[in-house]
């Protein structure tokens, strides 16, 4: 025991003394952990506070026209600016291009005369299907001339979506209303009252929006509770650049040649650099935890909330550490140079944290990729974690994420043995 | 009184190798002794010294320290010997104390018995002074001296000293002499290697010279200058492995 406790205090010497090491270990997760929520934050605060800005042309002096313009601005998506009808499509794009706006809807000038020809048409249609067919003499209609939308290359394609998707919704508003004037002024051979034309067209069915939570709490998902997990993970993971460095310096270094001739086995020294590493990621995670909790709101970054089951969020970190530092140790052992261990240790990590889904989510990963997101153990730290962070489960909830995590730890750790046997090391 | 050494039949060959480095090697090194093993660049000393601490696995032949089997008993007669390499053989980040305090542990050694060897070590060895701080920033004498400290930590019964005096100064190179022998006089066999051939006059009372993978003599220095009618080692070791330059 005492040669186990001899080889912890030599390792944390050592590591203690490596000042650019420790503020690469503790330093660049903080730094990530803040950049990436800090820019997450903005977005998430650009689609649901900020008002996108947005030109209105409206060429049609109907009164459709001017309905849609109203139900564009009751979206509450976007800060209207209205042009003059005079305008046309270079001149609005002149003005997307001075940024003025980065989106601008056109409509066109007989928008209210289709619309109504259009509402007619299918009203008729309708009676005449129910039998009820009051006017039989039905006019061809032209199709509605489409509305254009502007919109600028920066404005990405998912948001362009959910804009285009807005547009629609208010468009159907406008198109249901003259449908149901035109069926009930046919039916009824005067205009539809607007308490009725009210309680038909606004009286829609609330959505109730739900956060799932295994804990049953309503707590919205913040940028925080999403980025905090992820770059702990990886900046556990990104202790290899120190420990693997540190295993091959021991290789290459004459150390190494009169450990093996000393009668104790370097087992001993692989379990005190697994001891010391993991306890460094243990604190590397309570640091970038802390931080989140504590730091971010005087930053003006929303608040990281614990879980309520801080023994499972330890157990969750010990395991993840614990599979960082295997793996760190792997890559040193099988390393040739210290140069190799960085190269090979850094980009490995930073692909395994691609496939894993910290940097694309895991459900946007193609299907073939589903299986090799499995073989990440990153992948399975963060499920971990977000199973206690954003499902707000308890350690019972996540076991399914943290088993897989020691079988891939076990087989690190027998790939470890197997090199050091191969090398002649142990 | 059992030999501290006893190579039999030995047989090596690197992996990858289509020659034998060793083949039927056989040499004995008797308790007490400073024995010396010389020979030029590549012919085979540091193999031989590796095969002896267990470091290489040799795969004919048996090797033994005072009777027991090194690839039998390798925890065993690991406690038995001491090894100072030719590199620095230890970390550079820590001091000379806390080198000998890690060092001293792998040994086996209690936390006292620790104490009180690096106090008595870095003493006799001049170090006392620096024992705190990092070995990284001391002069190759020092390091060689720190070198040497580790290795006879655990007051072995055989020590292997691979080049112990290599780019040292005069004095540096006088207090390892001088150190080496006082550890002989108290019972620690000595084997040892160098270009240095006036440091085997010295130090050495039996020498080995080595060429090509075989022993080609042993004896005592001035038997073995008798024989071959030669005045000096230099003269004796140009005549026994030729002028030729090795550069392996």
């Amino acid at each position: 025991m005492y040669k186990l406790w001899a080889t912890i205090v030599k390792d944390i010497q050592i590591l203690t003394r490596d000042k650019l090491g420790l503020i690469f270990m503790f330093v660049m997760p903080i730094v990530l952990a803040i950049v990436i929520t800090a820019v997450q934050n903005s977005t998430f605060e650009m689609l649901n506070t900020n008002r996108v800005p947005m030109l209105l042309c409206n060429k049609d002096t109907g009164a459709a026209g001017k309905q849609l313009v109203t139900a564009i601005s009751k979206v509450g998506m976007f800060d209207l600016k209205m042009v003059e009808a005079k305008e046309n499509i270079k001149s609005i794009s002149e003005r997307m291009h001075a940024k003025d706006a980065v989106i601008a809807i056109i409509i066109p000038d007989n928008f209210t005369a289709k619309i109504e020809q259009k509402a007619d048409d299918i009203a008729h249609k309708a009676l005449k299907n129910m039998g009820l067919d009051i006017d039989s003499a039905s006019k061809a209609t032209d199709s509605v001339e489409p509305i254009t939308l502007l919109y600028h290359p920066v404005l990405q394609e998912s948001f362009r979506h959910s804009i285009q998707g807005a547009l629609k919704s208010s468009l159907q508003v406008v198109q249901s209303k003259q449908v149901l004037k035109s069926i009930y002024f046919s039916l009824n051979e005067k205009e539809l009252p607007g308490s009725l034309e009210n309680e038909m067209l606004n009286n829609q069915v609330a959505i109730n929006e739900v956060p799932v939570s295994r804990d049953g709490s309503r707590n919205i998902p913040n940028a925080s509770q999403h980025n905090v997990p992820a770059w702990t993970v990886f900046a556990m993971f990104f202790i290899v650049i120190s420990l693997g460095g540190s295993v091959v310096r021991e290789k290459l270094n004459g150390s190494f040649i009169r450990l093996k001739t000393l009668p104790t086995n370097y087992i001993v020294a692989l379990i005190s650099k697994q001891l010391t590493y993991l306890f460094v990621t243990l604190v590397q995670a309570g640091v970038v935890f802390a931080i989140g909790v504590w730091l971010f709101p005087s930053m003006g970054l929303p608040k990281l909330n614990l879980p309520s089951d801080i023994t499972g969020v330890f157990i969750v970190s010990l395991i993840c550490g614990w599979c960082a530092v295997s793996y760190a140790i792997m890559i040193g052992v099988f390393a040739q140079t210290q140069e190799q261990a960085n190269g090979i240790g850094a980009v490995s990590i930073v692909l395994m944290a691609a496939i894993g889904g910290l940097l694309v989510p895991s459900f946007a990963m193609p299907d073939s990729f589903q299986f090799v997101m499995k073989m990440s153990p990153l992948h399975w730290c963060l499920e971990a974690y977000y199973g206690l962070f954003l499902e707000g489960g308890k350690l019972g909830d996540v076991v399914l994420n943290i088993l897989p995590l020691l079988g891939i730890t076990f087989v690190i750790q027998a790939i470890t043995l197997y090199g050091l046997k191969r090398k002649n090391l142990i | 009184m059992s030999a501290a050494v006893s190579i039999k039949h030995l047989g090596f060959r690197y992996p990858g190798q289509n020659n034998d480095t060793f083949t039927g090697l056989n040499l004995e090194v008797g308790p007490g002794e400073r024995f010396g093993l010389f020979g030029p660049n590549g012919a085979g000393k540091t193999t031989l010294m590796n095969c002896m601490t267990g470091l290489l696995d040799f795969q004919q032949g048996s090797i033994h320290l005072f009777e027991q089997d090194i690839a039998r008993h390798k925890k065993t007669t690991n406690r038995l010997f001491g090894f100072v390499p030719q590199d620095f053989s230890f970390y550079q980040e820590l001091s000379p104390a806390e080198n000998l305090a890690f060092f001293g542990a792998w040994y086996g050694l209690t936390k006292t018995e620790i104490n009180n060897k690096t106090t008595e070590l870095l003493e006799v060895l001049q170090l006392q002074d620096v024992r705190n701080k990092a070995v990284q920033k001391f002069s190759g004498g020092m390091k060689r001296r720190v070198n040497l400290a580790i290795g006879v930590m655990h007051n072995p019964r055989v020590l292997f000293l691979d080049e112990p005096t290599v780019g040292v100064d005069v004095h540096t190179r006088h207090a390892i002499i001088t150190y080496l022998k006082a550890l002989n006089n108290n019972g620690t066999t000595l084997i040892y290697t160098s270009h240095q051939l006036s440091e085997a006059e010295d130090l050495c009372n039996r020498i080995a010279m080595i060429d090509d993978g075989k022993i080609l003599v042993h004896d005592s220095i001035e038997q073995l200058l008798i024989d071959h009618e030669e005045e000096g080692l230099e003269g004796l070791f140009i005549s026994l492995t030729g002028k030729n330059l090795r550069d392996a």
